[in-house]
């Protein structure tokens, strides 16, 4: 019998055969059809895989299953509630702090983790929060602004 | 003034339901008002071949169609990667139709569905195919007033239309909607005479703004990206790639990768293939693989490039010439010559380059991540063997392009493997292979001779560009002895080079720009005053002014300390001028950009939102070029392979961004790229300013910084 892992997706119990070898990102996005956690380098540096474990934001390209079982995973998919966005996604949304939108998963993830630490940051601590997720576009100004407003509607 | 905003809440269909061919589609789109036109002028940047394999359309290739709903489906072959057109389109569609912006729904870049169209790059979306449209629109627009009248029972110059609904001027209770025409009928109209699009006093949706009609999808996951697409049976495709460029294989032994469970091997001469349902354990077999290449590289580095450029043989090739730059010497009464010099540097959008083809019968349908989805069924096509009627390419949203994905390797590397397993194949690079693959921005160098008088005004200007492209290369500035001279030859890079946003004008207008500061700076005048002078174009003398008031800048020669730098240019229709504010670290090198002032005027802009995000993200993206971006590598070996040795502008760096656009009445212009062409050459005038010590290469690293800080008197 092959092992097998519990955790939690999006406010599920799920289970599935562990693979010691496979990621989160890889998880999500095959065996859980979880198409919003993004691959971008695989290596941890650009954060367009970040998602949430146990509320707290992560690479999930760099994270091997073993890790995930008990925990509670929330992605892109698990943040609007009832058809309803999400705080943060309204804010992106509201100041169209966004362009290719290829990063803005992880963006909007990490953001969410960052309030969930730090509710109401400075903007250098958002900055300083944010630094290690990259975006192409240049969307930088509005997804500070975005987070910004966010943290005031919370 | 606050912009008005208007807010979408649905999310765009971003092609996925239309898996069915154009035939079908019509059909699928059942009863009501299909109104057909010509795209066939609509020929700009179509290659010669391109042109020979494919007949340009010349028959009624384009229609828009209207439901009984009143909904209104457009159809343009240009795809969306974050520029908005997805917001800016329907705006023009809107306007020009009369009909609520709600009611337009785009279908983008489907080489089934959609007219023919070169690609999605230049800045060309709004200029070049806006006014095609524009112009089949307002014909549609006639007709439909005309089916309203008769409906009305009135002479067509009764009626009028508003908000999809035509009434009778006099009698606004007498009406008909658009879709109430369309009713319970299919009816075709062939559009023949040309009536003249609205002027732009007509223009009601058009010059708002609007938010990002894409947004709700893209902050939710639901946007479809080419790796988003799951199909029964697919089947991940992990590539064998060479170690560096100019390697070929001689041998690849697959035998041990084959052993892993699951793993299948798909080859097809050069391109040899692991396949799985996992990616990750495509990945680790491929890792297994054994291969010999045969190594022939070029003798040349990042370090030896610009020798290498200059002592390559060239064609020279005039591009501009007025009066006779001797006689502009002798008039001068001092001359400056310099040569600039800028890196390889990579696109490096957030989403590598991906790919899914799959069969369709014995047709191959590619969902890929391409600036050029007719391009691409171009090529898959010629590599494959098969008509045009066999290939079918869909580029859902673009995760960034920036240049880079006109190229379209991996498109052809998907439809090669489903074309020979029968199975769906996902192809996507991993950052390695992007970067390895990416088709560089060309590394170059400019060399300038320009000579001024007493007086203050430019009296020669000689341009020589080696290698970086002639776009912006000419001189913006009047000047009556002036000559731009371009250099190209096949095979100086060891690599793939290509465009990247506004190609060669990054280049271009960082010499220019430095040039004419070092001109200034030798006169003893205010870089500003200076330009002004020495400017006739009332367009680009707009931009200096708005910026120069935008920032709150005062005159002073340079270099006066405060870290101020000016610079201006002109690119894809559009006319830019920047000053930036920076910090130098004179014991580390390191600059800090404190302040960025953008003015830029687009003739009529359509979505202002949307051309401010894109003002704001050419300033930031361009700091990346200016400051710390350049390809790593090694004759044809590549050491750039992710992130970490790639450095691009993250949250620290954001300067604070002001930006201006001027509103013109003229036709408009292409808004994605502009901005960014004078971002080396206003850091480089900036670092000047604060510190007397003038930057020859882009980027402007800590070590080249303290390198010109140490040759300052």
């Amino acid at each position: 019998m092959a092992e097998t892992i519990q955790f939690e997706l999006n406010g599920k119990k799920v289970e599935m055969p562990l693979d010691k070898d496979q990621t989160l990102l890889w998880a999500l996005r095959t065996n859980f059809n979880l198409t919003g956690t993004k691959y971008g380098c695989g290596e941890g540096y650009c954060g367009a895989c970040t998602v949430l474990m146990n509320n707290e934001a992560v690479r999930s390209c760099t994270i091997r299953m073993e890790e995930v079982a008990g925990k509670k995973i929330t992605t892109i998919e698990g943040l609007a509630k009832n058809g309803k966005l999400h705080p943060v996604q309204q804010a992106f949304v509201d100041n169209d702090a966004l362009q290719c939108g290829f990063c803005t998963p992880g963006m909007v993830m990490n953001a969410v983790g960052l309030l969930e630490k730090t509710p109401h940051p400075t903007r250098q601590q958002i900055v300083e929060g944010m630094e290690d997720n990259l975006c192409r576009c240049g969307a930088h100004v509005r997804i500070i602004d975005a987070i910004e407003s966010a943290s005031k509607a919370l | 003034m606050k912009n008005e905003k208007y807010y979408r809440d649905e999310v765009p269909e971003n092609n996925p339901t239309f898996e069915v061919d154009r035939r079908n589609f019509v059909k699928l789109l059942g009863g009501g008002l299909f109104i057909y036109f010509q795209l066939g002028e609509f020929l700009t940047g179509v290659s010669a071949e391109a042109e020979q394999r494919r007949t340009v359309p010349n028959d009624y290739n384009a229609f828009i169609h209207i439901a009984e709903d009143g909904k209104v489906t457009c159809l343009i072959g240009k795809i969306e990667m974050g520029q908005g057109i997805i917001t800016s389109f329907p705006q023009m569609v809107a306007d020009e139709l009369d009909t609520p912006l709600e009611s337009i729904k785009m279908v983008m870049g489907d080489t089934e569905l959609c007219p023919y169209d070169a690609g999605t790059w230049g800045s060309l979306s709004t200029r070049a195919l806006g006014p095609v449209m524009m112009t089949a629109l307002a014909e549609a627009r006639s007709v439909l007033l005309e089916m309203g009248a008769e409906q009305l029972g009135v002479s067509k110059d009764e009626v009028t239309v508003e908000n999809g609904v035509i009434f009778i001027r006099n009698k606004k209770s007498k009406k008909v909607s658009y879709g109430e025409l369309a009713k319970d009928k299919k009816i075709e109209k062939y559009l023949e005479v040309k009536p003249k699009a609205k002027d732009f006093s007509e223009y009601k949706i058009r010059g708002k703004s609007f938010n990002h009609a894409d947004g709700v999808a893209k902050v939710t996951g639901q946007a479809m990206y080419s790796g988003d697409f799951r199909m029964p049976g697919m089947l991940y495709a992990k590539i064998l790639r060479p170690p560096s460029h100019g390697a070929t294989l001689v041998s690849a032994d697959t035998s041990e990768a084959e052993k892993m469970a699951g793993v299948s091997v798909a080859r097809d001469k050069e391109l040899v293939a692991i396949l799985h349902a996992d990616p990750e354990k495509a990945e680790k077999a491929l890792e297994k693989v054994k291969a010999d290449y045969k190594f022939n590289e070029m003798d040349v580095d990042d370090k030896t490039v610009f020798k290498h450029q200059l002592a390559f043989k060239s064609e020279a090739r005039v591009i501009k010439s007025v009066g006779d730059i001797e006689t502009g010497k002798k008039n001068s009464d001092f001359i400056i010559e310099s040569e600039f010099y800028n890196s390889y540097v990579a696109h490096a959008p957030m989403e590598p380059h991906t790919a899914l083809g799959f069969m369709e019968g014995d047709k191959v349908v590619v969902r890929a991540s391409t600036q050029t989805p007719f391009g691409t069924q171009d090529g898959i096509a010629r590599e494959l063997g098969l008509g045009l009627d066999k290939v079918r390419v869909i580029p859902p949203f673009l995760g960034g392009g920036f240049g880079g994905k006109s190229a379209f390797r991996q498109a052809i590397e998907a439809a090669r493997l489903t074309k020979l397993t029968g199975k769906p194949i996902m192809v996507q690079w991993t950052r390695k292979e992007e970067f390895f693959y990416d088709a560089f921005r060309p590394a170059a160098v400019v060399k300038i001779t320009s000579g001024a008088n007493a007086s203050g005004k430019i009296t020669a200007w000689d341009f020589s560009e080696y290698f970086a492209g002639s776009r912006g290369s000419d001189t913006i500035y009047d000047v009556p002895d002036a000559k731009t001279t371009s250099f190209s030859a096949r095979d100086v890079h060891p690599f793939a080079t290509g465009a990247w946003r506004a190609p060669a004008n990054n280049t271009n207008t960082y010499a220019r720009e430095s040039q004419i500061d070092m001109m200034a700076a030798k006169l003893g005048v205010d870089p500003l005053e200076f330009r002004l002078k020495n400017l006739k174009d009332e367009r680009m003398i707009g931009v200096l002014k708005a910026v120069a008031e935008l920032f709150g800048y005062t005159p002073a020669k340079g270099p006066s300390g405060r870290g101020y730098g000016i610079a201006c240019g002109f690119d894809a229709g559009g006319y830019v001028a920047h000053i930036a504010e920076v910090k130098v670290d004179k014991a580390t090198g390191k600059i800090e950009v404190v302040r960025v002032a953008c003015a830029e005027e687009i003739g009529f802009c359509i979505n202002p939102e949307g051309a401010t995000i894109q003002l704001e993200g050419c300033i930031t993206m361009g700091m990346g070029y200016a400051l710390t971006e350049e390809v790593k590598f090694t004759g044809g070996k590549i050491h750039t392979e992710n992130f970490a040795d790639y450095q691009i502008p993250t949250f620290s760096w954001l300067p604070k961004i002001e930006t201006k656009i001027l509103h013109k009445n003229e036709p408009p212009q292409g808004g994605g790229e502009p901005a960014i062409i004078c971002m080396g050459g206003v850091l480089a005038n900036a670092v000047f300013d604060a510190t007397g010590a003038r930057l020859y290469q882009l980027p402007m690293t800590p070590e080249r910084v303290l390198e010109a800080l140490a040759k300052v008197k």
